[in-house]
């Protein structure tokens, strides 16, 4: 059960090989959390993860999901919460980033099925048991690419715009149904995703995500930016008109 | 019957959940809607003035027990009332007081039902003297999962494993309450400031001695020499041949102001805190005097202003109160130095001492019992809580469930000792796991794992 200070007791993560969920999970876990889930493509590289994790004396499960191949998406949930019981937060990390650039074309279709689709089609059971249980969040991981698409990774923002206004909408409809959803939208985040870039400013490490993550859990927040100044920026930047935002080196 | 989805909260307003809240208007239609739960199961709620989340039951069902509500007998030759569960204090007091009776024990608000004060045994400013509310209990019935109503008597194990058994075992359905008789509707209240927590404590000392009702307010934000400073209120029945001429009992409370709309969530902050506990204590005669006052204005103070929680904003608030054994007085001193050191304000903190306890959960031991409303949007809030309740486990004293909504579970066993005899009677009557609360998921009360 999530408490009054928003402290949770069992988190399910899907994408759980995510350097930015693992660092939620071992915040969490330092908190309440007692039951942690992890769901990934390549259980192996999960596992390291988990082991560390486990040491803290929580109970850890590491399952495989494939968000790709929807068929499979709800007997693994299912089966998470038949395990477990009661899970207080659904961490949405899965995705990738794409090769950007004029690769963007041949990966567009590809991208739109791993951070869009495929996480959609995963949440939809996941929230049919947070409603029957009457409470939970569900906390997605966007990006501010979801807000303006940049030439540089239009493709990336189209698919994580496409999961980020589902998510909100979502959000809005379940309003007074015990649960909520929060969309998290770092700016550029320091991971093993990003090590082939050059940072932008205002980079963030993951940890400093899982940070505002959990605030933002606490707040119940709808809407959180990482770091917070990027909402700014970000707004800045949906105002701009087009002939500017095209020239800017971003 | 009726049912409806709810999204449900306890007084303090953080953490709701949905869940099916099913008012049944008889006690055949509660044992029907209790056979027919699911899964989930189900817990009572009456009005919902727990703090924390002990009447919430997400998913599930939740039994709102205010229809139940009749005055069923009164008996004035033995001072005694037979009420169903869902009858609030206010109303009893309504009837009561007129007739030259009060409850045998109040807290702090009269909208409470008799089921939740037997539930979560609560106490009042005698509690020194007379205990906690389920010693004024003659007998309670109770409906077990099984769909039986078992009448149980102080003597019943199972009475003691009901009272302060936050609604574990059954739902209560009706109680044969003794009563307190008056002969005036007046409090003769004496009040004296201490200057500080030494002081606070030697008055209380000797208060407990003389006065059957007593409580102090302490500043939790004045630091230095004045940390603990504060108010200490004794109070009596007036007689009718008292000063100032007590009239008949009477029970008038004044029509009640409104918080009609729910604050800004910063409005009651560390500022706002400060200067309310200034003016509380300045406006307190500097000497020991003594004046009258109503029962309403005595007893339930915060009454007299409807959905006062609201003032607390969206993110709500939480109600930290624990009690320490007397010789570990020392916490309470600790207690309000961290809090000031955090700059954790507290717009009432409410320091009582207690008498033995009753029942194998209930909240009251032989001790100092402190409580404080803190926002809960407060940073840094949770670990100074955590590290609190570590303190107050290791001095053998605990938190009160009924005002929780943000301990751990890992420490219940140590709070409260009778846990495993308590486990054993509520797995006896309830051996499908029916009767579920969010607080009881959440603290892993009923022994299954934390989840």
């Amino acid at each position: 059960m999530r408490d009054a200070l928003g402290s949770v007791q069992s988190v399910l993560v899907l994408g759980g090989t995510s350097e930015i969920a693992q660092a939620v999970v071992r915040r969490l876990v330092a908190d309440r959390v007692r039951t942690v889930v992890l769901a990934a493509r390549d259980v192996a590289r999960a596992e390291p993860a988990a082991a560390e994790l486990r040491s803290g004396g929580a109970t850890f499960e590491v399952v495989e999901l494939d968000v790709t191949r929807l068929e499979t998406h709800r007997d693994v949930i299912d089966a998470a919460f038949d395990r477990h019981g009661d899970l207080d937060v659904v961490l949405v990390a899965a995705g990738a980033l794409g090769r950007g650039g004029d690769d963007q074309l041949d990966d567009a279709a590809e991208l739109m099925l791993v951070n869009a689709t495929g996480p959609i089609s995963c949440v939809v059971p996941a929230v049919e048991r947070l409603r029957r249980q009457g409470h939970g969040s569900l906390v997605v991981l966007s990006s501010v690419a979801a807000e303006r698409p940049r030439a540089s990774n239009y493709a990336y923002g189209a698919s994580k715009a496409g999961l980020d206004a589902f998510a909100r909408g979502l959000g809005d409809v379940l309003r007074g149904s015990g649960v909520d959803v929060m969309v998290v939208r770092p700016g550029f985040v320091r991971t093993r995703m990003t090590r082939h870039l050059d940072a932008a400013p205002l980079s963030v490490d993951a940890d400093t995500v899982a940070e505002a993550v959990v605030d933002g859990l606490r707040r119940r927040a709808a809407i959180v930016h990482v770091p917070a100044a990027m909402r700014w920026v970000m707004l800045v930047l949906r105002l701009l008109p087009g002939a500017i935002f095209r020239r800017l080196p971003i | 019957v009726t049912a409806a989805p709810a999204l449900l909260s306890g007084w303090g307003r953080t953490a709701a959940t949905r869940a099916t809240l099913v008012r049944p208007a008889s006690v055949d239609a509660l044992r029907e809607a209790l056979l027919a739960v699911d899964g989930r199961g189900a817990v009572a709620r009456g009005l919902g003035r727990a703090y924390g989340d002990a009447a919430q039951n997400g998913g599930g069902t939740v039994l709102g027990l205010d229809r139940l509500d009749r005055l069923e007998r009164f008996d004035a030759d033995a001072g005694e009332v037979v009420a169903e569960a869902g009858l609030s204090l206010e109303r009893l007091l309504r009837t009561v007081v007129p007739l030259g009776f009060f409850v045998a024990v109040t807290p702090g608000t009269r909208h409470v039902t008799v089921g939740g004060a037997i539930a979560a045994d609560v106490h009042g400013k005698n509690h020194h003297r007379d205990g906690s509310f389920s010693r004024h209990v003659r007998w309670l019935e109770l409906l077990t999962p099984d769909g039986r109503v078992r009448r149980l008597e102080p003597s019943d194990p199972l009475f003691g494993a009901t009272a302060g058994g936050m609604g574990l075992t059954g739902v209560i359905t009706r109680a044969a309450l003794r009563l307190l008789p008056i002969r005036t509707g007046d409090m003769r209240v004496t009040t004296e400031r201490g200057r500080d927590l030494d002081e606070v404590v030697a008055l209380l000392e000797a208060g407990d001695r003389e006065a059957r009702y007593s409580v102090a307010w302490v500043d939790c934000l004045a630091g230095g020499d004045r940390l603990g400073r504060g108010v200490v209120m004794l109070g009596d029945h007036a007689e009718p041949g008292d000063r100032d001429a007590a009239g008949p009992p009477a029970f008038a409370p004044a029509s009640r102001l409104g918080i009609p709309v729910q604050a800004p969530a910063k409005l009651l902050n560390t500022w706002t805190a400060r200067a309310f506990n200034a003016v509380w204590f300045a406006k307190a005669p500097r000497r020991r005097r003594e004046h009258r006052e109503s029962l309403g204005a005595f007893f339930h103070p915060l009454d007299g202003v409807r959905d006062w929680n609201r003032l607390y904003g969206r993110t709500g608030f939480v109600q930290y109160q624990f009690v320490v054994p007397f010789d570990r007085a020392d916490v309470l001193r600790s207690t309000l130095e961290r809090l000031g050191r955090e700059r954790i304000g507290s717009f009432l903190a409410v320091l009582k001492r207690f008498g033995p306890g009753t029942g194998l959960l209930s909240f009251p031991m032989p001790g100092w019992t402190l409580a404080m409303d803190i926002p809960a949007n407060v940073p840094g809030l949770p670990g100074v809580l955590d590290a609190l309740d570590e303190q107050v486990a290791g001095a053998g004293g605990r938190v009160y469930l009924a005002k929780d909504s943000r301990a751990s579970g890992r420490l219940l066993g140590r709070m409260y000792p009778e846990l495993d005899r308590w486990r054993a009677l509520q797995r006896e009557c309830d051996p499908g796991g029916v009767m579920r609360s969010d607080l009881a998921r959440r603290l892993g009360l009923t022994g299954e794992p934390a989840a």
